[in-house]
């Protein structure tokens, strides 16, 4: 039998000796890589496309790569939340669009732009309240509700806006759409204000670690006392606020509410927030990665019209991305 | 076929008297008395059925007795679910539901308890205290982990075993409960966390300890229970019995 000799615990494990691993072990492990992916792909596609086309490295086309990427990477932001839970949000770039349309309509009624970029906020969030909601009071798989939601208000911003365009003439748009502050225009400083928020909320807040328990294992974090449906809906809710943001910045960028959505603008959250190492699975996330995946396709996008490559071999090129980064995903377990 | 004898209340840390479960028309065990003192590892043993696991769950809340009194740390104390009682003090090492993989060591052991720091109207963690407080923690165990940085994911069964009991104990419980903990562990494994039952008991916590395995019971505890069909059917203090006696008692050849 055991004896406390045997079993010796180690007197040092309480010691300093939490060793990283070296540098050659880290470029050979796998999930490095995968942690990793859109940084790299992101310096790769720099490299390329700066060899290829030095104009692509040019000040004027770094500024407006980053400006263009702003929506972007609010929306992988909040998609980044839901998939933490191991959730995913495919109603994300429709209820930008309703975002957008109750912006115009609020402003159109001549209530202030203020109070329609509030409104349009609420409503965004309001819509992931209720995915989160239907999800976890329903008990319903999370693509089939936000599949539902996303045909949802896509009627109602039809319905809302009778399929017509809104112009939204406001000088606080305008200037947010092309003022800048020192190097960066504002819209890009609204992505990195909600970048810093997001990943303060990940990494130091206790909502943070209890996404990501109630990402990895539901159950466990459950036993422990944490409620997981709570967290799920606050996630959703996360979700929808940012898409309201990325609402406003859309109707700034275009001058106009359209009742259309920009579905490569979902595919692309999801596709960055896998690019930055997120697992699918949940329980596991950061928000820089997500980040820098959303500059790494912004950049790809770019780099391949200042190529002059046509612009039906864009979405052939970020599928072809997503798909090997997800490879590199699958080497990580 | 000893009685259960009465311990005063004082030094029971939890005790019921009375207790029945049924579920439907199924008895799951009537009219149980049992007390676990403080400061000891009382052990519950008994055949598969006989009806241990649903007793200490209706001990920490996850079932609702339909009859008895449940009295802990010397008051009245039903429990409408198992959040009451680990907030009166009662931590469940459970033995597949603990620990989140993706989570590091010192993430697990503050998971649901972070400590943080208040700056104005937000909380951050405090991380630093948290990883300081784990080390600590996990020393006064003796508990042997790589790191406490490290994902849970990569830990071997008895080191998660001993972690989720790190964590029940360093809530400052005053009773932990584990059911089979080491029910899916190798030899080596087992001895590992014996050996951490044993430092529990030398630092007086408070244990109930479900075990399918006599011998293992005997090393452990200071009384043992013992369950048959639904009945708690004796109970004696380990030193004062042998391994043949409690097979006769479980089994009812006694």
């Amino acid at each position: 039998m055991s004896t406390p000799a045997d079993n010796a615990p180690a007197a040092h494990s309480a010691g300093a000796e939490e060793s990283r691993p070296s540098l050659a072990a880290l470029l050979l492990d796998p999930s490095f890589w995968a942690d990793w992916a859109s940084v790299v792909g992101l310096v790769g596609l720099v490299i390329v496309f700066g060899i290829a086309q030095p104009v692509f490295l040019s000040v004027a086309n770094l500024q407006a790569l980053l400006l263009a990427a702003a929506i972007l990477v609010v929306l992988s932001i909040g998609q980044t939340f839901v998939i933490a839970t191991s959730g995913i949000d495919l109603s994300l770039a429709a209820a930008v669009m309703l975002g957008a349309i109750i912006l115009g309509l609020v402003n159109a009624a001549g209530y202030g732009i203020f109070i329609a970029c509030v409104l349009a906020v609420l409503a965004t969030s309001a819509v992931g309240f209720l995915n989160g909601l239907i999800i976890t009071a329903g008990k319903i798989p999370d693509f089939v509700v936000t599949l539902g939601t996303l045909s949802g208000i896509t009627g109602l911003g039809l319905i809302l806006s009778g399929g017509e365009p809104t112009m939204v003439g406001s000088t606080f748009l305008l200037r947010l759409a092309s003022g800048s502050f020192g190097p960066f225009g504002y819209p890009v400083w609204v992505a990195i204000a909600a970048v810093i928020v997001a990943h303060i909320a990940l990494y130091h807040t206790r909502f943070g670690v209890h996404l990501l328990a109630t990402g990895g294992q539901a159950e466990s974090a459950g036993a422990l006392g944490i409620r997981t449906d709570r967290v799920k809906i606050a996630a959703y809710t996360v979700s929808g606020f940012c898409a309201g943001i990325a609402a406003i910045l859309l109707v700034a960028r275009i001058g106009s509410a359209e009742p259309q959505i920009n579905t490569s603008l979902l595919l692309n959250s999801v596709a960055a927030v896998v690019l930055g190492g997120v697992s699918l699975f949940g329980g596991r996330a950061s928000i820089l990665g997500p980040a820098i995946g959303a500059l790494m396709l912004t950049a790809l996008v770019n780099g391949l019209t200042l190529l002059n490559v046509s612009a039906f071999y864009q979405p052939l090129a970020v599928g072809a991305i997503v798909v090997l980064a997800a490879l590199i995903m699958r080497y990580q377990k | 076929m000893s009685a259960p004898h009465h311990i005063p209340a004082t030094e029971a840390i939890i005790a019921c008297e009375g207790l029945s479960k049924h579920f439907g028309g199924i008895r799951a065990f009537t009219d149980v008395a049992f007390q676990a003192r403080r400061g000891e590892v009382t052990a519950v043993i008994g055949d598969n059925g006989a009806g241990k696991s649903t007793l200490i769950r209706s001990l920490v809340g996850v079932h609702q007795p339909d009859a008895g009194n449940l009295f802990f740390d010397g008051r009245a104390r039903p429990f409408a679910n198992p959040d009451e009682a680990r907030k009166a003090g009662i931590e469940t090492v459970h033995q597949n539901l603990a620990l989140i993989d993706e989570l590091t060591v010192a993430q697990n052991l503050f998971l649901n308890r972070e400590i943080v720091r208040r700056i104005g109207p937000f909380a951050f963690l405090d991380r630093k205290a948290m990883k300081r407080e784990a080390r600590s923690m996990l020393s006064r165990l003796s508990i042997n982990v790589p790191s406490i940085n490290q994902r849970v994911r990569r830990l071997s069964g008895g080191q998660r075993q001993a972690i989720s009991i790190c964590r029940a104990v360093g809530s400052g419980a005053k009773l932990v409960v584990m059911d089979e903990p080491t029910a899916a562990l190798g030899v080596q494994e087992t001895a590992n966390v014996e050996a951490l039952i044993r430092r529990l008991r030398e630092q007086s916590v408070s244990v109930i300890l479900v075990s399918h395995n006599f011998d293992q019971v005997r090393r452990l505890s200071d009384q043992i229970w013992v369950m048959r069909a639904g009945k708690m059917a004796a109970t004696v203090r380990a030193s004062e019995t042998s391994g043949n006696e409690l097979v006769a008692l479980v089994t009812g050849a006694a």
